[in-house]
């Protein structure tokens, strides 16, 4: 198809005139485009309100979105259930089985714990989460990965704070606006979480890659002691997690420790809790520059900036 | 006697043509409506751990371009990309900036190449996908690894594959965007 002929200038001066002020006007476009891209790259926090105020508008849409979503989960799901029904069966009695085993020795660790915990005379309660809700969308198309929550500052919500589901993290609420958050996903490539290995103390790094793996990366280097199936859990190391949250199954061995699938898919989760920073006073301490004591500087650590790039 | 005309004989695919005329507004912003919501869309799937889905906002964008040249001016990747940079998790500005480029590369390959076919539309616009996911990767904020950059060969497919399908449906909103609905006398 040949280009409309209205669009040849030809020997109008006016027409002319318009072409040229069309691509000036479209350099320009893009000269500013590089100038606001710098700006949110070098300082994000400068046009994040701008993008808060939009999330606001359509978290509304997103929370009806996200109601639909889990209602038609579950058809395919009821479906494929069906259909695998009897081998399923035969493997979930005999799962059964095994966890009943397991539950009666978790019954008896949980008991000695107790026993123990009472020795060392420590309190410790359930965390209350700060908000309960749905993940209502999410960066589907950037190769960053965030989501997005419809729960705000009005509901509480402050930077930092972990977003867990049941099946384990999340990620970590990254930008809070006045009624909607970002948060920032375990697999984007600026989340560093520290963790541990369930079964002993092997302490480790799980990176996010961008190709939805994590990598854990060893603190101790040497031999690698890890093995596949290995499930990792938070350490509660830098402050932000509280320790022994499931994160991540290992999947993929390395020199330096290995490739680990997350445990909570963003993708998969219905609810998921907001809850408060484990330890804001770390949090707080680790903004602290060496040269200066903790105490001058403790007023104004609960407001800490939670990490990671935009 | 005069026999009565079938129902049909005076009517187009943009319906009467006696008596009827299109209506300005719908003429001017249902190219502007559809582009918004195709950039709000992929906000409201929710994301699996790797990104799939190809950009939709950029695709419907490209597709107005390619199909209707002129209609666009060529200054429109400011506002529809300060748009769709509100939405897509990017760093603002980056989708200012690479819709921009995009508007006047293809007007040069316009320039360049004034007979086109589908075949043709279609190998550009699976490499402007292609080079604007590729760029998106870049000024991502991130640090690029080689597993990111492979994490984004699906998608490009994927957004290849989608453009003959975007082209139906701009196809349907230009029928509609062009239907004669507006009654004169």
């Amino acid at each position: 198809m040949a280009p409309p002929s209205s669009r040849r200038s030809g020997f109008s001066k006016k027409a002319q005139y318009s072409v040229f002020t069309g691509y000036l006007l479209a350099t320009l476009g893009a000269l500013l485009g590089l100038a606001l891209l710098a700006l949110s790259l070098w300082q994000p926090s400068a046009l994040a309100p701008l993008q808060g105020g939009a999330q606001d508008v359509v978290s509304p849409a997103g929370r009806a979105g996200a109601t639909v979503r889990a209602g038609s989960g579950s058809v395919a799901d009821t479906i494929s259930a069906y259909w695998n029904a009897g081998a399923q069966n035969a493997t979930l009695r005999e799962e059964v089985e095994i966890a009943r085993i397991r539950l009666a020795e978790a019954e008896a660790v949980a008991a000695e714990n107790e026993r123990l915990k009472s020795l060392l005379a420590l309190a410790e309660g359930e965390i209350e989460p700060v908000a309960t809700t749905r993940l209502i969308g999410s960066s589907s198309t950037s190769s960053r990965r965030f989501a997005y929550l419809s729960v705000g500052r009005v509901d509480g919500i402050e930077t930092g704070m972990p977003v867990r589901s049941a099946r384990g993290v999340v990620g970590r609420v990254l930008e809070v606006a006045r009624s909607s958050s970002r948060v920032l996903l375990l697999t984007d490539s600026e989340s560093v979480l520290p963790v541990r290995r369930a079964a002993d103390d092997t302490v480790a790094f799980a990176e996010g890659r961008g190709d939805g793996f994590l990598r854990i990366r060893l603190i101790n280097l040497g031999l690698n002691p890890l093995q596949e199936g290995d499930v990792f859990v938070t350490s509660g190391a830098g402050g932000y997690y509280r320790p022994g949250v499931a994160v991540a199954v290992l999947t993929e061995l390395t020199s330096d420790g290995g490739l680990a699938r997350l445990m909570a898919n963003p993708s998969a989760t219905d609810f998921v809790s907001v809850e408060p920073i484990f330890a804001p006073v770390a949090v707080g301490a680790a903004l602290v520059p060496v040269e200066e004591r903790i105490d001058s500087a403790e007023n104004d650590a609960p407001s800490a900036q939670g990490g990671g790039g935009n | 006697m005069i026999e009565r005309l079938a129902p049909t004989a005076r009517a187009d695919r943009y319906g009467n043509r006696i008596n009827r005329a299109r209506s300005p507004w719908r003429a001017a912003s249902v190219p502007y409506a559809t582009i918004m919501i195709a950039s709000l869309l992929p906000f409201l799937l929710l994301a699996d751990v790797v990104p799939l889905l190809p950009p939709l906002g950029f695709l419907m964008f490209l597709g107005w371009r390619i199909m209707r040249p002129g209609l666009l001016p060529i200054w429109v990747g400011v506002p529809l990309g300060a748009f769709d940079d509100l939405f897509s998790g990017q760093p603002f500005g980056s989708a200012v900036l690479l819709w921009s480029i995009a508007m006047i590369t293809l007007e040069l390959i316009e320039t360049r190449f004034p007979w086109r076919g589908f075949w043709q539309d279609w190998f550009t616009a699976s490499l402007g996908a292609a080079a604007y996911i590729a760029l998106a990767m870049v000024v991502s904020g991130g640090p690029l690894t080689m597993a990111m950059a492979l994490a984004t060969v699906p998608q490009i497919a994927l957004a290849a594959l989608l453009y003959p399908f975007i082209a139906q449906v701009i196809a349907r909103f230009d029928r509609f965007r062009l239907s004669r609905s507006r009654r004169i006398g």
